[in-house]
């Protein structure tokens, strides 16, 4: 198939099933652009993830830019991300202007009730793999466990912080120890 | 002129929105009500509509905003503004990534970065499965969610047990869908 054709298909399709935020679609471009189209490597799939985190904007969107860049250039960019958008934007729209008690339909909200199970394990699931590829070392192990205790507690008590911070601090302690140590090593102490 | 204000308006959010679109509610209602374009009620069911209907949030909700505003002019100048800013400057950092990532400042700031962000997660994925499976509001234990929980769990997991690649992403999400009908519905 034709690339760009494919680019457009396969993001609307990520589009079209992407529930509940950015995270939930980690586990969908693993799924598709690493393991099925081998558009990008499961590395760069982590590095644009971390990019996406501290860049604004939607994580999707981010996604489909550098991964449609990537196969295509400027082109293959803006076809991505048209096609991430299509299908999300076709159904807001019609929400918009035909159905104004759209959440009180009894099917749709039951539909709902499901999914939102469905995107708490997809979630889980895209975490387990990344800790299945993460580096066995101590270092990397206590920056994971911290983030996730705070998070945790951040998320259960509704703390107005947002993850960025945790994101900022973890990696200003993380350049912190690279320039303590850097000295050090080449003080020829073998360390 | 209410399609500069609208384009005007949701590029802010674009450029401002970091960490994802639950950070980026306060804003997001910050703009809309300054502008005065919705009052309060009419934008928190948006913002609901937007959470349950899929694709990026922030887009769904620009989308929803504009076309409230100035139909389908108005949907297409506040979605092309919200996705504008995060476009340009991907392409931008693309274009100059290889070089970066080279360089070891940027390679220990991320060795930071990836295993928070895993935690970070990790924490989202759990906290999601406790209030919509296990615990929701003052209720604890609804049998409901947490049976659906549980089937569709061992669905998506124990799926790779008999076969190696599984149940894929957007099957569980149509099964999730079809079990809520089934669960709640009779």
């Amino acid at each position: 198939m034709n690339l760009l054709l494919d680019l457009f298909l396969t993001f609307a399709k990520i589009g079209l099933f992407t529930f509940g935020g950015g995270y939930a679609m980690i586990s969908l471009i693993e799924k598709i652009c690493v393991e099925k189209k081998q558009w990008i490597t499961h590395d760069e799939a982590m590095t644009i993830t971390v990019i996406a985190e501290s860049t604004p904007g939607p994580i999707a969107i981010n996604c489909a830019t550098f991964v449609g860049f990537k196969k295509n250039n400027f082109l293959g960019a803006l076809i991505a991300t048209a096609g991430m958008i299509l299908p999300s934007f076709c159904i807001i729209f019609a929400i918009s202007k035909l159905l104004d008690h759209f959440l009180e339909i009894t099917w749709i909200a039951h539909a709902f009730q499901g999914i939102k199970i469905a995107v708490g394990i997809l979630i889980l699931d895209a975490a387990i793999k990344m800790l299945q590829k993460m580096q066995k070392k101590p270092m990397p192990k206590v920056f994971m466990l911290c983030a996730f205790v705070a998070m945790l507690l951040i998320n259960i008590f509704s703390v107005r912080i947002s993850s960025i911070i945790l994101m900022l601090t973890a990696g200003l302690i993380s350049l912190i120890l690279f320039m303590v140590k850097k000295p050090a090593a080449k003080g020829g102490d073998g360390k | 002129m209410i399609l500069f204000e609208l384009f005007i308006g949701f590029l802010k959010v674009g450029c401002f929105a970091f960490g994802g679109a639950y950070g980026a509610i306060p804003l997001i209602r910050d703009v809309v009500l300054s502008y005065g374009w919705l009052d309060d009620e009419m934008l928190t069911y948006m913002i609901a509509v937007s959470e349950s209907t899929p694709g990026p949030i922030m887009v769904n909700l620009a989308t929803y905003v504009g076309s409230s505003q100035a139909g389908i002019l108005g949907s297409l100048v506040s979605t092309l503004a919200v996705v504008l800013p995060s476009f340009v400057i991907i392409l931008l950092v693309t274009a100059i990534l290889k070089a970066v990532l080279k360089n070891p400042y940027v390679q220990a700031v991320l060795r930071g970065l990836k295993p928070c962000m895993i935690g970070i997660i990790l924490a989202t994925g759990v906290y999601m499965i406790i209030r919509n499976g296990i615990v929701i509001g003052d209720s604890v234990l609804l049998i409901r969610p947490l049976i659906l929980t549980l089937v569709l769990g061992a669905i998506y997991f124990g799926s790779r047990k008999i076969k190696e690649s599984g149940v894929s992403p957007i099957l569980l999400i149509c099964l999730s869908a079809l079990a809520g009908i089934a669960a709640y519905g009779f």
